[in-house]
């Protein structure tokens, strides 16, 4: 059982938290205030004011604005535009998913395998690390084409989304491929030993020594990966042409900034808030998998 | 399959097989004698044989271990105490000669789930529960779950701490966790238990404490023992049998038979107590100056 502690201690986070984006807004309208009283001055201290961004209501609109625009429709007589980014985030969201899902599945295959073939280890290792530095960017728009026209042995029909999922699975699979395999690795020798005194088979020491032995090693790689499948899936909409979702919503909202640039403000922060939602998610399914059981315990004595 | 576990395996005895058991009682009759019994003929062991690093970690080591024994090594760090342990565990094999326990190969005996074995670091897991943390060779061998559970709550009666079932490891004292330890390693009820230096990160009083306890467990179960210690009083007080170690490369120097009869708390200040430390202190001695 969680104790009280334990709830003081989120409750203090998410004070933090909210203190942290409050703090933020601040700043944000502070900076206006001053830049407002360096151009109405038409005075540039020490050419500061011509370095510093430009702080007009164009290119950073108040605050204030940005929560109105929420409310207001896009166009004549259509919805409000908080409900066309709560579709785009629930489009993203369903694509980043299924890579989230598929990454981390690949991931730990993967660590699996480097694990059980020690050589693999020392081979595989270094095109793991080269696949993460080839530019997202130059492959999305290879993997939607591959999509198109490579998938039609699927019995089901291949969509665009699909293959923004499978570059989310590219950013993903890589946290958990390398803090699975430490995790995996991290039963002392003792315990090894102890499992080959039952006779205890491969498998079985994967699945009740290893495995369960990876896990704390494996909630910050998962939090890492969900917040990857995710920017994974916008860059994927936008560099692969998506008409849909939220990377859609802010190349379209790019092209019109110059008549509404709150739209891109909301839709950046739509795609903050997804972001938020994740890393609570994994840090629930943390929760209750009871991973910080021994840190609580070892905090009381 | 050895017919002896048969009567303690509930999956065979609930399906009514008392007529099959009963022949395989039978044929049982001739090993019986070999239960809970260790014998290495000849046996060395050298590590890396083929590189520049090689170490003759054994040699030459002839042991023979009676059930219901308690054996102690003792002897100086790197004397190879562990290494024959883990010989006889069927963990690693020997170089050369053999090892039998209950009268087979070492390693048959570890298929067999023959012993039952703790380490200095208790090593239980702790995202289990000390309950689920004795269930867990009885999982492997794939138990059903009520058998297992009243089986981790016989064993957490026999080293009394049946109040921490569902306690975490991390919520346990040193002294609590080694006892855990010793409930899993003999939850199958194995023949023979090994200790690889068990109490060695415990304090002085807890480690008494844990001497007289493993003395009583080891009284209620008939279970062969062989324990490793630094510690001269410890393997005199809890041992049958203390066999000397001397390093470089391993042997046993001396076998030293211990007669004190039952232990109690007095037994420490008994004459003949203090005698067999003397004993064994100037065997280990000895091969010091030689
Ligand atoms: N796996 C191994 N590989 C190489 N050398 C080993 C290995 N295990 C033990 N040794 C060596 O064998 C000798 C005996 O070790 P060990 O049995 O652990 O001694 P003890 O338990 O008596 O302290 C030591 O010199 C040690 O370095
Ligand atoms: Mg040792």
């Amino acid at each position: 059982m969680p104790d009280i502690r334990w709830w003081r201690k989120k409750i203090l986070l998410a004070c933090t938290g909210l203190a942290g984006l409050v703090a933020l807004a601040g700043l944000y309208s502070l900076y206006k205030v001053i830049g407002r009283a360096l151009d109405d001055g038409q005075r540039d201290w020490w050419f500061i004011g011509s370095m510093l961004p430009r702080s007009d209501d164009r290119n950073m609109p108040p605050i204030r604005d940005i929560l109105a625009e929420f409310n207001q429709p896009t166009r004549e007589g259509g919805d409000p535009l908080w409900n066309l980014i709560f579709d785009g985030v629930l489009f993203t969201l369903r694509e980043a998913l299924v890579g989230f899902v598929l990454g981390v599945v690949t991931g730990m295959v993967i660590a699996i395998l480097l694990m059980r073939f020690l050589t693999l280890e020392k081979g595989a290792m270094p095109y793991i690390i080269a696949s993460q530095t080839v530019p997202l960017i130059a492959i999305a728009p290879i993997i939607v084409i591959w999509g198109r026209k490579n998938f039609d042995f699927l019995p089901w029909e291949w969509q665009d989304w699909m293959s923004v999922s499978l570059i989310a699975v590219y950013l993903t699979f890589f946290p958990i491929t390398v803090n699975g395999l430490r995790g995996l690795q991290s039963p002392n020798p003792d315990s090894k030993e102890l499992m080959d005194s039952y006779a205890a088979g491969w498998w079985q020491t994967l699945w009740k020594l290893r495995l369960p032995a990876s896990l704390p090693f494996l909630f910050p790689a998962l939090k890492i990966a969900a917040l990857a499948s995710i920017i994974g899936a916008i860059v994927g909409e936008i560099s692969s042409g998506q008409s849909d979702g939220l990377g859609f919503l802010i190349l379209d909202f790019f092209t019109k900034y110059s008549t509404a640039p709150e739209r891109l403000y909301a839709a950046i922060i739509g795609a903050a808030l997804l972001g938020l939602f994740a890393a609570a998610v994994i840090s629930l399914a943390e929760f209750i998998l009871n991973v910080h059981r021994r840190q609580v315990a070892n905090a009381q004595t | 399959m050895t017919a002896e576990r048969a009567t303690d395996n509930p999956q065979v005895s609930e399906e009514g097989l008392q007529d099959s058991m009963d022949t395989l009682q039978d044929s049982m009759e001739s090993r019986q004698h070999l239960l809970g019994s260790v014998a290495a003929q000849g046996v060395s062991k050298v590590f890396l044989p083929n590189s520049t690093s090689k170490v003759t970690a054994l040699e030459d080591i002839n042991l023979h271990i009676s059930p219901g024994s308690f054996t102690t090594l003792i002897g100086p760090s790197g004397c190879g105490k562990s290494t024959l342990l883990r010989l006889v565990a069927g963990l690693i094999h020997p170089t050369q000669g053999v090892v039998q326990v209950n009268g087979k190969p070492a390693d048959q005996a570890r298929k067999d789930r023959d012993y039952g074995m703790a380490f200095q670091t208790a090593s239980l897991f702790d995202w289990r529960t000390v309950r689920k943390n004795i269930e867990l060779p009885l999982e492997l061998m794939g138990w059903r779950r009520g058998a297992r559970q009243q089986r981790a709550a016989e064993m957490l009666e026999l080293v009394q701490l049946p109040e921490f079932a569902d306690s975490y490891p991390s919520e346990l004292s040193g002294g609590m966790q080694q006892r855990v330890a010793i409930a899993r390693a003999l939850a199958f009820k194995p023949t023979l238990l090994l200790m690889d230096e068990p109490f060695g990160a415990l304090d002085e009083m807890t480690r008494e404490h844990m001497q007289a306890e493993l003395l009583h467990i080891w009284e209620e179960t008939n279970t062969t023992i062989i324990f490793i210690t630094h510690s001269i009083p410890e393997a005199v007080f809890l041992s049958t049998n203390v066999c000397v170690m001397t390093p470089r490369p391993g042997r046993i120097s001396t076998q030293i038979e211990i007669d004190l009869g039952k232990r109690t708390d007095d037994t420490r200040e008994r004459e003949d107590f203090f005698a067999s430390i003397v004993k064994v202190r100037e065997a280990l001695r000895s091969q010091e100056s030689t």
